[in-house]
């Protein structure tokens, strides 16, 4: 009650005061709380924003490194991240060639960013996984065995499901065709239904499914059904959550096929990497 | 003011529960109490949310017009929000994952803006804050005995530690998986009520409509 009173009491003194001292149902007064208001709202909200951004990324790219041990089968609670990541080679890939580039550091290339900027993306006019541009770089992960060959890729795909992008790893064994695990570490989908990509049990369907048959056709398949290419290349849709499904289904198939990992598989399968 | 500051703390938990008395916030009470540890956190983040913007609100009660009184509330409540939004994703990334949706939804909860728009515009800004916590914990007490019953018997655990090994684990315990999900918190929020009414029958409600007998001829 105090400070109230105490506008009350001393005469108004410069704009702010005047305005303090008004009735609080004018117009004025409404306008002046009003953008008062917003301002020191937004200054505030920015301000923690922008103070908390560094724990925030730290965060997040320690997610992103959890989430390709976890893809690679390795993690285990309590588990030191940053020195069981250290097991994995970064390598930025270039998607059209197959080949590792040296253009760039491959521990701060930045895939989202070359996605972004025209010099090192296309622009998709067959575009099933709505990602609308693609890098032409990526960074893949190789974990290697005890003998230094390589025994797991990790590569990264994204594509749209029904709200959001999602952001994921797929694990290949080294045959470039066996499907190790899969797994997306940042999206929107509903809770409950398309958000049950994360579900353990879901994500345990993919482990030993094969991307290609014999003949190198693409035949992995997110679906209700089993199609006729055999168990072995399906998995089963995400109950309720059909557009999810689908989207999963095909950044799968985009990111698997000529536009994506193709050359770089093929490669792999001929020990050329 | 007839209620001291320990009134204004004690009575939201049973004679005047946010949850079972008000029944407010009940969208968001089915969906986090699944885990305990998510449905604590997020009894805490509703905690501090109702009563900082209950505080500030009160220190700027008189100065608000009632024209926009509601919208200045949102934008109170709703920048408390994010701030707590952004200081998990800072601090506890691995439960601001599991809630951010939720966290999002706290803008929308019933029970702050409920209490901004009954109490903090009409008192004094401590006691404002004191009524926040009060309510804030009276939600949380309600959040945290559903998320026992839901944890321990639909997941086997209490804080993910294991209580009862689950079949699945190797033990004998069938878990009851109808808990998990969020219907099943309508069921024990309803049990609770019930409890809470069968013991003080002052909440009770009366009844709007009675069933008329019909005479048959």
């Amino acid at each position: 009650m105090s400070e109230d009173q105490n506008v009350q009491n001393t005469a108004p003194k410069g704009a702010i005061g005047r305005f303090l001292a008004m009735p609080a149902d004018t117009l004025p007064k409404t306008l002046f709380v009003a953008v008062t208001l917003c301002l020191v709202a937004s200054m505030i909200v920015s301000a923690v924003a922008v103070a908390l951004r560094p724990a925030q990324e730290v965060n997040k790219l320690k997610d992103k490194q959890v989430n390709i041990l976890q893809v690679a089968g390795v993690y285990e609670k309590g588990v030191d991240v940053a020195e069981a990541f250290a097991a994995f080679e970064p390598h930025v890939l270039e998607l059209a060639t197959g080949r590792f580039t040296d253009q760039f550091d491959a521990k701060t290339f930045d895939d989202r960013a070359s996605a972004d900027n025209p010099d090192t993306s296309v622009a998709l006019t067959d575009d099933p996984a709505a990602i609308g541009r693609k890098s032409k770089f990526v960074t893949v992960y190789l974990l290697r065995d005890d003998a230094g060959a390589i025994d797991k890729v990790i590569l990264p795909i994204h594509g749209y499901g029904l709200w959001s992008t999602l952001y994921g790893f797929i694990a290949l064994e080294e045959n470039g065709n066996d499907i190790y695990g899969l797994q997306f570490y940042s999206h929107a989908e509903t809770p409950g239904l398309g958000a049950e990509v994360d579900n353990p049990r879901w994500k345990s369907l993919w482990r030993d499914k094969k991307l290609a048959d014999e003949n190198g056709m693409l035949q992995i398949t997110v679906a209700k059904s089993v199609p006729a290419a055999g168990a072995e290349y399906h998995v089963d849709a995400l109950a309720g959550a059909t557009l999810t499904s689908r989207g999963v289904d095909n950044l799968v198939k985009f990111w698997m096929g000529e536009a994506g990992f193709a050359p770089f598989l093929t490669n792999l399968k001929a020990g050329e990497i | 003011m007839a209620q001291t500051k320990r009134e204004l703390l004690i009575d939201p938990m049973v004679d005047n529960n946010p949850i079972t008395l008000q029944v407010l916030g009940i969208c968001s009470a089915l969906a986090v109490t699944s885990s305990l540890q998510v449905a604590f956190v997020m009894s805490i983040a509703v905690t501090l949310v109702t009563a900082f913007s209950s505080m500030f609100i009160s220190m700027i009660r008189n100065q608000i017009p009632s024209s926009i009184r509601i919208i200045v509330q949102m934008v109170i409540i709703a920048s408390l929000v994010i701030m707590v939004d952004q200081v998990l994703k800072a601090y506890a990334f691995e439960i601001s994952k599991t809630l951010s949706v939720f966290v999002g939804l706290i803008i929308t909860n019933c029970i702050v803006m409920g209490r901004a728009e009954a109490f903090a515009m009409k008192n004094p800004p401590i006691a404002s804050f004191v009524d926040g916590i009060g309510n804030g914990l009276g939600y949380g007490l309600i959040l945290m005995m559903v998320g026992v019953i839901r944890e321990l018997f639909g997941a086997g655990s209490l804080f993910g530690v294991t209580i009862l090994e689950t079949v699945n684990n190797g033990g004998w315990y069938v878990p009851n998986g109808m808990l998990l999900l969020p219907p099943s918190a309508f069921f024990i929020i309803g049990l609770i009520i019930w409890a809470f009414r069968t013991l003080k029958p002052e909440q009770v409600e009366e009844r709007e409509y009675k069933i008329q007998v019909v005479e048959a001829h």
